[in-house]
């Protein structure tokens, strides 16, 4: 907003409004303000962070704010691979809920060795357990990658198989028994680290965060990425390879998956195979589009996808604040999504576009008569 | 070389694999498990089971013929049968007032949905996935428990079985027992009759073809792209409604957790039909054997003793990728032509 000024100053309101509606960040940030304001209004309350102590006297910070930065980390987490698979292959993949399970149940798996559901120690060490679930998501990932690039099969219809057997395979790697963890230094990926009031989720986003935006900013997969989602054709004529790039964006995914996981599976210290990430499909597939990226690829902007994960989150929270149960959330977002998608759509910017161009020589016209 | 021999169409190749398939897998369950395969009951049992399926298959079939997609359905059938329990058991409504909410359910839906994708140009994805998530979020919001309807009325319905003459058994007791389909079999039976008949005779349904083949092409032959599109999601969607009541009508209870997976079970139908999922290939009957193979092997799977639940899921979404892989194959012969 401090910039508002300046561009005030300098040149034509027009020019500036112009700017401001081109930048893809302009859609998360206003979305979230607008959220901001009718919280401000509604109730104020809303913003208030408390600092706790817990029965273990470490200290923690409490609020709605803090649970939009807890919950929204995942999510934040799992929209850095949406985004890369929707620029590459045009299609989005609904089947990460369901391949969360299964990371989740692979990290119990290996944890509880075979020491039956409610190991007294743990079997392995906590981070070979988190790498063999990246192993185990990212061949989930190929799976789905070399459907969508080798068979052509349209990247939602492919990861429906998933969509409807990932929980079912997560069930099956535990035998259906519901492991739980009693170590406490597992609960600390999706919760608290002792003596840090912040919780950890929203660490683990940073640091993938930093990871990815050091991989756009000094490797050409950003580029390779666009290349092949704006003309595949013509990204092969010019010696890339649309195919094996599709996979990458599939296989990373899964890597985010596994993260996505190991936070999910911590803060409970178990796992529930039919509620786990239930739904997260549409959350990541709604941050990608609240982040003004075009769901049928091509270009991307990876911080206006992030930003909008916790403005989904945000909203989430907002929801549940009015107490709007669980079960009926799906029927709100779903009113969200019609509403981006439908402003998004060319058509409706093309009637948008003529519609203003309608209106400005009368409001021009009329700006004189007031002259 | 081969002048003379005319060359398998591609409804044709795929139709003949789900044939085989369908064929083969119930002799090989026949031969080896027996039991409930044996007698003809066994059979109409799986199309008492899957009636609703069936219905909405068909409806979903024709969506895939024109190139789209819509995984609404089985939100929809969720929808339908969850306010037809509230308003038969809640506000004391007749039978007729509840065909008239699951017909008044599907149109919206069909209306909403199909201006999205045919008018405004929307990924037909997106709006269905939409779509699917508003009408699970409504069934919870309409009534969030699970309960049997009690309803006279829609009982006796229920209960009313057909009786198919001369397909009865002699049981061990030497008692005669008649084989009996439900009233939602005819229901998806005459649906299926109608919608053969119209996708292959009728203006409309070669319009469908068209569009689903070419959308260029189909425009410049004069074709309303737009309103044919439009009529696919709708006929979609009234027949999810349609197959809602069907569905209601076998399992007599409201609850949110119906039909879960359903859009799932019918695409994979669909596809195991024969239809080809970018468009102008497919073919009604393909979908019903399609049904009935997917069922089929989801039997075989749990006689043979692999009966917890989780191989359900396992099976039918190994059976949709098999599949899959074929069409893509055959979609890459095509290409190379």
């Amino acid at each position: 907003m401090a910039g508002q000024t300046k561009v005030k100053k300098a040149g034509s309101f027009s020019e500036f409004l112009g700017s401001i509606f081109r930048n893809q960040l302009v859609i998360p940030v206003m979305a979230l303000l607008i959220l901001a304001l009718f919280n401000l209004i509604a109730d104020p309350s809303f913003f208030k962070i408390t600092f706790n102590t817990t029965s273990s006297g470490e200290p923690v910070l409490l609020g709605n704010l803090i649970t939009i930065l807890d919950y929204g980390s995942e999510l934040a987490i799992l929209a850095i691979g949406m985004t890369l698979v929707t620029a590459a292959s045009g299609g989005q993949d609904i089947s990460v809920g369901a391949t969360i399970t299964i990371a989740g149940s692979v990290i119990l798996r290996v944890l509880c060795g075979n020491a039956g559901s409610r190991p007294e120690e743990l079997a392995t060490p906590i981070i070979v357990a988190f790498l063999v679930a990246c192993v185990v998501s990212m061949i989930v990932g190929a799976f789905n990658g070399v459907l969508v690039a080798y068979f052509k099969i349209q990247p939602m219809v492919a990861t429906l198989i998933l969509f409807t057997a990932g929980r079912s395979i997560a069930a099956w790697i535990n035998n259906n028994e519901l492991p739980i963890i009693s170590e406490p230094s597992f609960g600390y990926f999706g919760n608290y680290i002792p003596g840090n009031p912040i919780p950890t989720p929203f660490f683990i986003a940073l640091a993938c965060v930093i990871v990815m935006m050091l991989v756009l900013k000094f490797t050409n997969l950003g580029l390779y990425t666009q290349a092949v989602g704006i003309n595949e054709k013509s990204s092969r004529l010019n010696g890339l390879n649309p195919t094996f790039i599709k996979l990458l964006s599939f296989i990373i995914l899964g890597l985010c998956v596994a993260v996505a996981g190991l936070i999910k599976v911590s803060r409970l210290s178990t796992i529930n195979y039919s509620v786990v990430a239930k739904d997260i499909e549409m959350d990541a597939i709604l941050a990608v589009a609240l982040g003004g990226n075009a769901l049928s690829g091509g270009k991307f902007n990876m911080t206006a996808s992030i930003l909008g994960a916790y403005v989904i989150q945000f909203l989430t929270t907002t929801l549940y604040k009015f107490r709007v149960p669980a079960d009926a959330l799906p029927a709100y977002k779903a009113i969200v999504v019609i509403a981006l998608v439908v402003l998004s759509a060319p058509v409706v910017r093309t009637w948008i576009a003529d519609m203003w161009k309608k209106i400005k020589p009368k409001a021009k016209a009329s700006v004189k008569e007031g002259e | 070389m081969f002048g003379k021999k005319r060359s398998l169409t591609d409804t044709g190749l795929l139709l003949t694999i789900t044939v085989l398939t369908f064929v083969l897998m119930y002799v090989a369950a026949i031969i080896f498990l027996g039991q409930g395969f044996r007698t003809p009951q066994g059979f109409f049992n799986i199309l008492n089971a899957n009636a609703a399926l069936i219905i909405t298959a068909c409806g979903l079939s024709i969506v895939m013929i024109t190139g789209g997609i819509d995984i609404s359905v089985g939100g929809v059938v969720a929808l339908v049968s969850m306010c037809c329990a509230v308003y038969l058991d809640f506000k004391g409504g007749s039978v007729g007032g509840a065909i008239l909410i699951a017909l008044g359910i599907g149109v919206a839906f069909g209306l909403v949905q199909g201006f999205l994708v045919a008018y405004l140009d929307i990924q037909p994805f997106i709006v269905s996935l939409a779509g699917m998530f508003f009408a699970r979020g409504m069934t919870t919001i309409v009534n969030n428990k699970p309960f049997n309807v009690a309803h006279e009325g829609f009982r006796a319905l229920k209960d009313t079985h057909i009786v198919i003459p001369g397909l009865g058994v002699t049981n061990r007791k030497g008692m005669y027992i008649d084989a009996y389909v439900e009233i939602g079999v005819i229901v998806a039976l005459l649906i299926v009759l109608f919608l053969f008949i119209a996708l292959r005779w009728s203006r409309v349904g070669r319009n469908l073809y068209a569009v689903g083949g070419n959308n260029q092409s189909a425009l410049m032959l004069g074709i309303n792209v737009k309103r044919t599109k439009f009529v696919a999601y709708m006929t979609c969607s009234i027949l999810a409604g349609i197959g809602g009541f069907v569905y209601f009508l076998h399992i007599g209870s409201g609850s949110a957790s119906n039909a879960t997976g359903m859009e799932m079970d019918a695409i994979a139908s669909s596809i195991i039909g024969g239809t080809l999922l970018s468009g102008g290939v497919g073919n009604i009957v393909g979908t019903l054997l399609g049904v009935l193979s997917l069922n089929t092997i989801q039997n075989i799977v749990t006689s043979a003793g692999l009966d917890e639940a989780w191989w359900t899921g396992i099976t039918r979404a190994a059976m949709l990728c098999l599949f899959l892989i074929i069409q893509s194959i055959v979609l890459a012969r095509r290409n190379k032509k």
